[in-house]
């Protein structure tokens, strides 16, 4: 049996999504920038999956600007807003538990001479909103929050956050990094008081290389990319089209039968972190329940170092991720979600990610559900003295 | 019907043939033949990936490879550097002969191309192969001397140390070449049978298999993995560093042996001090069961003596005492930067220092002894008597051969 259990990373693409691709890619692959009938058709598809997507998170279609992805969207937001809104402050927000695609570009800012704050987690992984409260000036131009954490899948209070910010100075801009959220988790922006937004598409059965960045109208942006001036100056390139058509049609698919898909996520879930939680030491990290992402189970295995269990599940045909990279003595690789939390080292090294997606079956859970005790039990026999 | 058999391309010569040099084949007796051949066929190996086709003739004690097409000119100096017996090879181009005044103008057209600058001392070198040419080597040398000396006033002639030899030979057509590019020395591989080299994801052991192959041994290499211990990227890993040893010795065998459950049996019933000592004695007992299998006339390490506990002097006897076959261990010598700088020039680096093994090291005791009795050592083996033949045989038996190409 095979179960894929690491839809945080990646999952399949979607069959529907993957046809219109093949046709784009094959029959109308003309450059929406062409002024001849290929272009203006290819224009359409573009068209078309911004409407898709906008209807979802119920905005307009020019707020939508297609990336190649989380990573630049991340960047785009960040680096982006950041250099056209310093006149009005030096000053961003973020948390000590986000991707590397919106840490780096902060740690980048701070060598052009930007201040960041990093906000503590607790526990579980949630941001501090009274820190939050005590750091927002006059100078703060940019806040990133994520809204549900890869690693151990926690909702991040964002709506909480955002009044707390706007209270304090209702110029700073607003971008919440939702690409484990979206599609999991309903969003609207406007009535959320978000300012940007990025999404990537390999995460909901979309392609990889695919992604969006929602831009509120109005919001100050520069570009990170310069060129042809494609989606009005604000990311050059001619644009992906089969990606971008993919991307709208995984957005769509998602977001139909919605409360019923997620219904099935939590009961996964529930189903999961019932059954691991009865085996002996082991501990399932941040909140529990529908208190936290319907997807994502981080657990720790005490004794168990998580790249060794890995390769015992992969085996077995069970796909997961480590929750952190096992490393030698002297390099220290612990994930930062983990460290930040106060997981102690050990701790973190014994962690495993099981992420699920609508296409994972109860099956599966089962089935990883009966091979853990064996697996456990013959590792911890031959530990570290 | 042409004058030349080169042409020019943007200002750069196009050369049709290389001259190789070897030098130590050359002085094996009633064996040298054997050795020639060896090469021509180690040099036509290493040019098949390359970008064009060559035929590689042995003419008159000379081994020459011409293209017989267009070619890559920089893939073929980087194929031929690679081929160990060659000393050096010779870029020659190739004139037809149409008298002493064409040759003399196409040795400075020559020259002009392949020096720009002509501040050089020089002295010419003609090789009369084909005695019915109407000019001797003497008379050649000082006739060519003297037009290069008229077409480039700024040179000079020096018989003694000159900068530059101008290689003129005269055969049906004729060859001339200048420069000598340093060919990576050794001896062909093939020449000295075939060796088993042990082959970790680490530093060490491309370099000790590429240090044996330079010899003239061909190799064959067993890798022990450890799942789910070490993970496939370890065993890719190792796969990469035997593509890229294999690139200087040619096809590699490489027998990739599960050591799990061997690894395990010892961990629970030997002294943990003594885990590394006794598993790589299985580990030298069942490489050397492969070697016998494939005619292999020793086992090659990368051990140095000293580096880690496992390599002392008692521990490298300990670890000796299980095999019948001698043991090679060319880097014993060298510290551990000797072998670095040998492993960044052969390539092997970069790829060596991926960190995929770590996973390994919750086998490795704090202290394992670095003095090993071998009594004591056989006496701990003893706990492994219920079952580890078994263990041994399965693993020998359950092997996965992996056929290792550049």
């Amino acid at each position: 049996m095979e179960a894929y259990l690491d839809n945080s990373a990646t999952t399949q693409c979607s069959k529907r999504a993957c046809e219109l691709m093949v046709e784009l890619l094959t029959q109308d692959y003309g450059n929406p920038s062409s002024l001849h009938m290929k272009g203006v058709e290819a224009e359409r598809y573009i068209k078309e999956a911004k409407t898709k997507i906008a209807k979802t998170l119920k905005v307009t279609e020019n707020e939508i600007v297609f990336t190649s992805g989380g990573t630049e969207s991340n960047n785009l937001a960040i680096l982006g807003s950041a250099m056209a809104n310093k006149r009005a402050g030096m000053h961003l927000i973020t948390t000590s538990i986000e991707h590397p695609s919106v840490g780096n570009p902060m740690a980048y800012l701070e060598e052009q001479g930007f201040t960041v704050t990093y906000l503590p987690v607790d526990k579980d992984g949630i941001l501090s909103l009274d820190a939050l409260r005590e750091v927002v000036t006059e100078e703060t131009i940019l806040v990133s929050l994520m809204h549900v954490n890869n690693e151990i899948g926690a909702i991040e209070p964002i709506e909480e956050a955002i009044k707390i910010i706007k209270e304090k100075n209702p110029k700073t801009l607003i971008h919440v990094d939702a690409i484990q959220s979206y599609g999991k988790l309903r969003i609207y922006p406007k009535r959320m008081g978000i300012d940007l937004l990025s999404v990537s598409g390999h995460k909901i059965h979309g392609p990889k290389g695919s992604g969006f960045l929602y831009i509120r109208e109005k919001t100050k942006i520069k570009p990170i990319l310069f060129g042809g001036g494609q989606q009005k100056g604000v990311r050059s390139g001619t644009e992906n089209v089969p990606a971008i058509a993919g991307l709208g049609e995984a957005a769509a698919e998602i977001h139909e039968n919605f409360e019923e898909n997620v219904e099935h996520l939590y009961r996964l879930k529930e189903v999961f972190a019932e059954g691991v939680g009865n085996l002996e030491g082991v501990a399932i990290n941040g909140r529990s329940g529908r208190d936290s992402a319907p997807h994502i189970v981080s657990v720790s295995f005490a004794g168990v170092r998580s790249e060794v269990l890995l390769h015992d599940l992969e085996e077995r045909g069970i796909y997961v991720s480590a929750g952190s990279a096992c490393s030698s003595n002297t390099k220290k690789k612990v994930s930062a979600t983990l460290e930040n939390m106060g997981l102690k080292k050990e701790i973190a090294e014994s962690t495993v990610r099981f992420s699920f997606s609508v296409h994972t079956s109860m099956e599966e859970i089962n089935y990883v559900l009966s091979e853990l005790p064996g697996i456990l039990e013959l590792r911890r026999k031959y530990t570290r003295h | 019907m042409f004058g030349y058999l080169y042409q020019e391309w943007k200002g750069t010569i196009m050369y049709q043939s290389f001259l190789i040099k070897y030098g130590e084949i050359g002085v094996k007796g009633k064996n040298r033949f054997i050795f020639e051949n060896m090469l021509v066929s180690q040099i036509g190996h290493a040019l098949k990936p390359v970008d064009g086709e060559f035929e590689v003739r042995k003419e008159q004690g000379r081994i020459y490879v011409e293209a017989a097409s267009e070619y890559d000119y920089e893939e073929t100096v980087e194929a031929l550097k690679r081929v160990f017996g060659i000393v050096g090879f010779c870029p020659v181009i190739q004139v037809m002969d149409e008298g002493f005044d064409k040759l003399a103008e196409d040795v400075i057209h020559y020259l002009d191309n392949a020096y720009p600058d002509k501040h050089f001392t020089f002295k010419v070198n003609a090789r009369r192969a084909r005695k019915n040419y109407p000019m001797d080597s003497m008379e050649i040398n000082a006739a060519l001397g003297e037009k290069i000396l008229e077409a480039f006033p700024e040179t000079s002639v020096d018989v003694h140390e000159p900068q530059i030899v101008v290689s003129v030979e005269i055969r049906s057509q004729i060859n001339i070449y200048s420069e000598e590019i340093p060919g990576p020395g050794g001896m062909p591989v093939g020449s000295n049978g075939k060796g088993m080299l042990l082959l970790s994801g680490g530093i060490d052991s491309p370099v000790a298999g590429y240090l044996i192959a330079k010899r003239g041994v061909s190799l064959e290499a067993t890798y022990f993995h450890a799942p789910p211990y070490t993970s496939e990227r370890a065993k890719q890993k190792v796969v990469d560093l035997a593509k890229i040893v294999a690139r200087y010795s040619g096809p590699i065998k490489l027998n990739v042996v599960n050591f799990t459950d061997i690894q395990l049996y010892i961990y629970e019933q030997c002294p943990h001090e003594e885990l590394t000592i006794i598993m790589r004695r299985y580990m030298m007992k069942i490489a050397e069961h492969f070697a016998e299998e494939s005619k292999c006339l020793g086992l090659i390490t990368g051990e140095s003596i000293g580096q880690v506990a496992s390599q002392t002097m008692q521990s490298l006897a300990a670890t000796n005492a299980v095999c019948n076959m001698p043991v090679y261990r060319p880097l014993i010598g060298f510290d551990k930067q000797e072998i670095v700088e040998v492993s960044e020039k052969i390539g092997t680096y970069e790829t060596s220092i991926q960190p995929f093994e770590d996973c390994c090291t919750i086998f490795v005791a704090k202290h394992p002894v670095t003095k090993p009795n071998l009594k004591v050592i056989m006496r701990s083996e003893e706990n492994l008597s219920e079952k580890i033949d078994e263990l041994v045989k399965e693993a020998i038996e359950t092997v996965e051969v992996i056929q290792v190409e550049a």
